[in-house]
């Protein structure tokens, strides 16, 4: 694989676009996956369990079948066989065991909603439970050590960071526990399958269409050539929508009992609790050493975090500290307890946003320790390079994120003290946090480009499987393929959101821009290079994802900066955020207008996690209990006070052609940790646990 | 049981046939296949399902069709007919007032009607004179658009827009 050879020269990119199909989007008529028209499709509603382990002893869905509009009603005893035993999340209706509340037990088809729902609660299911365990217990015996994070390894200790800390002049030991968090996209998760002639045809609201074909044909035993998925416009994912879910395989299982028949399924805002996905809960010990001046001797960040026995995911919320500071010596490892729960994934920044709590507070109270203002002590220890691998940055510009933060925010004037701005009955204090988020690329994305037409005005169809869930995919891809053409964005026909275009990566990791456009970028070379710039109507030139020559040379991060402004009330301990700045080194910003939508969004999250979200698990049932809107909170407009928002000219030839890097996630790096240290010190009262509720206060 | 009823949606007439306890929401997604409207809940507490029912915001979820025969209803489809949006739509579209659109048609459906609500003189919870003309600032925005959840986080850029169609 080669890089292109060509500069990439920006027109396009760097030039504000409209969303293409904005349009669409305000007028409501961007089709999303259970709005694909079909009208003999089959409503499914599925029966789960009520209890967290145990075993069906008996399912009698004879009234279910009864009622008025009933297709089917399928259960492990009549569902058909998937290929393997797929991990035990994948294997709905396989087996009469239990692993987790809310799994499916059955499946009903009908054909109207109502009669779907209806004929669901009719079943009824007979069930020995079994002894299990739901909440996080950090001295849980079950404790166990994984052999891997999703990105690098599960511990790593430079030096004696124990003897350091015994040595330091001054040493800080605190644990940060943050919550189980779900991602809540508002689109439910949904899909509409439909089998014709041993192919299955399925429309997915998914971050990647590739990675459902995969599950899918591993799942059904099928060719990934038998297995089309298309996602044109996903409601947002955040992660949850990454990886493929047990929702996806009982529509395309119940779908396999009624060939040539449709099924649809659009989960309920309860079920997006169960079975999607969640953060997991972390419990997080920090310790940092330091000498008088403030200089970093020791950096040790242990992490438990909430576990599943069905499944693996680690929550990687140690690895933000393994880059963010230099210190000699240092430690980082992640424990898990597995329960009996759903298993966990992906979240808008998994890993940095938990550990950017925990990291980025425990450098405030250091500052405070030490009496040294928070910024300085960041910038004491910036380190020369990369302190977990060696390597030089590609660019790393966190100082001057700090610096240029400070003078907007107008932070020079800060007094350090705790509780002194008592102003009409609200404390006022503000804070700072630091961010960091790496630029991954991932592998084995697939981009063609067709001339249509011929000469100067020919256009480009340009397809690749990419997903649009909010970011922006279609005007930045399409802003990327102009330059890389070099030719107006008006010639662009981007194709995505569909299998036909061949294999492609994920909407996630803050990668999707990068691997997209890097592929397509390269098509762009080849196909330049075949047809030069006067091709005929036809000509095609394809190319996969090239690998990154300098991936080994240097670290490549994303940096940023977040100031808060927090008020608590004196008297109800209500807490507001009136003033969020966030400041951002990501490379080049393809489109400014999206892109500022996309920190814009971050920091609402960041704020959000600071203040509402939390999932509650009842240890009896190992269900969530606060699960919907009205007990789940997420923020609303009027919780979001003023957000202001500023991005660094930053050239970086080495993460890719374009010089961008991912921005998805790092706007909610670190806005919890700023959000917690402005409000100790508005208050003087410093929480370390997530979210920050006003009983802290009184 | 099932009973008949009709419809204006968008200036369309329609008959149908529905069950008792179908939704306006469900009668227009799964009966009419008028998708604008979405459903992010169904239990009023997102407001993805905002639509203007004769005149008013609502939320078509808690709102049983055949509780409505014979209401006019629009939805942000509606709002721009022949293709042509509602300078409301154009404002999201310039401001970026979105990210995955699957609240917008919402957002856009209870902008419209808290407009109108306002020029009419109807106060909120940050509005402090309750006799005076009402003027909206951001917080004003803010809080009357709080009923309409964007999990993408979209609010600023929505006061945005909808502040300048306010002006
Ligand atoms: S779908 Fe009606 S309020 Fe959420
Ligand atoms: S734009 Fe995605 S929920 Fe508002």
């Amino acid at each position: 694989m080669t890089t292109a050879s060509r500069p990439f020269v920006p027109h396009a990119v760097g030039t504000a676009m409209p969303r293409p199909e904005g349009p669409q989007k305000v007028r409501g008529t961007a089709r999303y996956t259970v709005e694909t028209p079909g009208s003999d499709a089959l409503y499914l509603f599925p029966v789960q369990a009520g209890v967290a382990r145990g075993r069906v002893t008996a399912i009698d869905t004879s009234a279910a079948e009864a009622l008025e509009g009933v297709v089917a009603v399928l259960t492990h005893e009549n569902a058909p066989r998937l290929a393997r035993e797929a991990d035990a999340d994948h294997g709905v209706l396989q087996s009469s065991t239990i692993h987790q509340h809310g799994q499916y037990l059955a499946a009903v088809l009908a054909t109207s909603s109502e009669s779907a729902r209806e004929a669901a609660s009719l079943v009824s299911v007979e069930v020995v439970e079994e002894p299990h365990a739901a909440v996080l217990d950090e001295d849980s015996p079950d404790l166990y050590t994984p052999e891997a994070l999703v990105v690098g390894v599960t511990d790593d200790t430079r030096g004696d960071p124990e003897a350091a800390l015994a040595a330091s002049a001054v040493t800080l030991r605190r644990t940060y526990r943050t919550p189980m968090e779900h991602h809540q996209p508002l689109e439910p998760h949904a899909t509409v399958a439909c089998w014709e002639d041993g192919r299955l045809v399925v429309h997915d609201a998914t971050q990647a269409v590739s990675w459902t074909r995969q599950a899918l044909a591993a799942a059904f035993g099928l060719d990934e050539s038998d297995v089309d998925v298309v996602a044109q416009h996903v409601g947002g994912g955040f992660g949850s929508k990454g990886g493929t879910h047990p929702n996806t395989m009982l529509t395309a299982l119940a779908a396999q009992a009624v060939p040539g028949r449709s099924v649809r399924y659009a989960l309920t805002r309860q079920q997006m609790f169960d079975l999607v996905g969640y953060r997991p809960a972390t419990v997080q010990h920090v310790a940092l050493g330091a000498d008088r001046e403030g200089r970093l001797t020791a950096i040790t960040h242990d992490v438990v975090d909430q576990g599943s026995k069905i499944g693996e995911f680690v929550e990687p919320a140690a690895a933000f500290s393994r880059g963010m500071y230099a210190a000699e010596t240092r430690r980082t490892t992640h424990r898990v307890v597995p329960l009996d729960i759903g298993v966990p994934t992906f979240m808008r920044a998994p890993g940095e946003a938990p550990g950017s709590f925990a990291g980025e507070c425990a450098m405030d109270e250091l500052a405070i320790e030490l009496g040294i203002d928070p910024i300085e002590l960041r910038l004491r220890n910036e380190p020369e390079v990369d302190p977990e691998s060696g390597l030089p940055y590609s660019s790393r510009n966190l100082v001057a994120c700090l610096r240029r933060g400070a003078e907007r925010f107008g932070w020079a004037d800060r007094d350090p003290a705790p509780r002194a701005r008592l102003v009409d009955g609200w404390w006022h204090g503000t804070g700072v946090g630091s961010a960091s988020f790496p630029v991954p690329r991932f592998p084995g994305s697939e981009a063609t480009i067709r001339a249509t037409g011929t000469g100067d005005t020919a256009g480009y169809t340009v397809e690749i499987a990419a997903s649009d869930i909010g970011q922006g995919a279609r005007a930045a891809l399409t802003a990327i393929a102009a330059d890389a053409l070099d030719v107006g964005v008006e010639r662009i026909d981007l194709r995505i959101g569909d299998t036909a275009f061949g294999p492609a990566g994920p909407a996630g990791g803050s990668a999707g821009t990068t691997s997209w456009g890097a592929t397509i970028v390269e098509a762009a070379d080849r196909f330049r290079d075949k047809y030069g710039d006067h091709p005929e109507d036809g000509d095609e030139a394809d190319a996969h994802t090239p690998d990154n020559p300098w991936a080994g040379e240097y670290s490549m991060h994303a940096f940023g900066a977040h100031f808060v402004e927090v008020a608590v009330h004196a008297d109800t301990g209500e807490i507001r955020v009136p003033r969020m700045l966030g400041v951002f080194a990501a490379g080049r910003i393809v489109n400014p207008l999206t892109a500022r939508s996309q920190f814009l969004g971050g920091m609402t999250w960041g704020l959000s996690a600071a203040l509402h979200e939390e999932s509650v698990l009842d240890d009896r049932f190992g269900h969530v209990v606060n699960r919907d809107f009205a007990g789940y909170h997420v923020a609303t407009n009027a919780d979001v006070g003023t957000l202001d928002v500023e991005w660094l000219d930053e050239d970086d030839p080495y993460v890719n052609p374009m010089g961008t890097k991912g921005i998805g996630e790092i706007g909610i790096v670190g806005v919890a940790a700023a959000i917690a240290n402005a409000a100790y010190h508005a208050t003087g009262v410093r929480v370390r646990s997530l979210p920050i509720t006003l009983d802290a206060f009184l | 049981m099932k009973l008949d009823l009709t419809l204006t949606v968008d200036g369309h007439h329609h008959s149908l046939t529905v069950d008792t306890r179908t939704t306006v929401l469900d009668a227009l997604r799964e009966h009419l296949d008028i998708t604008s409207p979405k459903k992010g809940c169904d239990h009023g507490q997102c407001g993805a399902c905002t639509v203007l029912l004769d005149g008013r915001r609502t939320l078509s979820c808690l709102s049983l069709a055949v509780a409505h025969d014979g209401a006019e209803i629009t939805t942000a489809d509606g709002l721009a007919p022949d293709g042509e949006l509602h300078p409301l739509q154009q404002a999201f579209v310039d401001h970026d007032a979105y990210q995955c659109g699957y609240c917008t048609p919402g957002q856009i459906c209870s902008a419209v009607g808290m407009l109108d609500e306002a020029a009419h003189g109807a106060p909120s919870v940050v509005t402090d004179d309750l006799t005076g003309d009402v003027r909206l600032d951001r917080a004003e925005i803010a809080e009357r658009l709080s009923g309409n959840l964007c999990r993408c986080g979209a609010y600023a850029h929505i006061v945005d827009a909808v502040e300048q169609v306010a002006r």
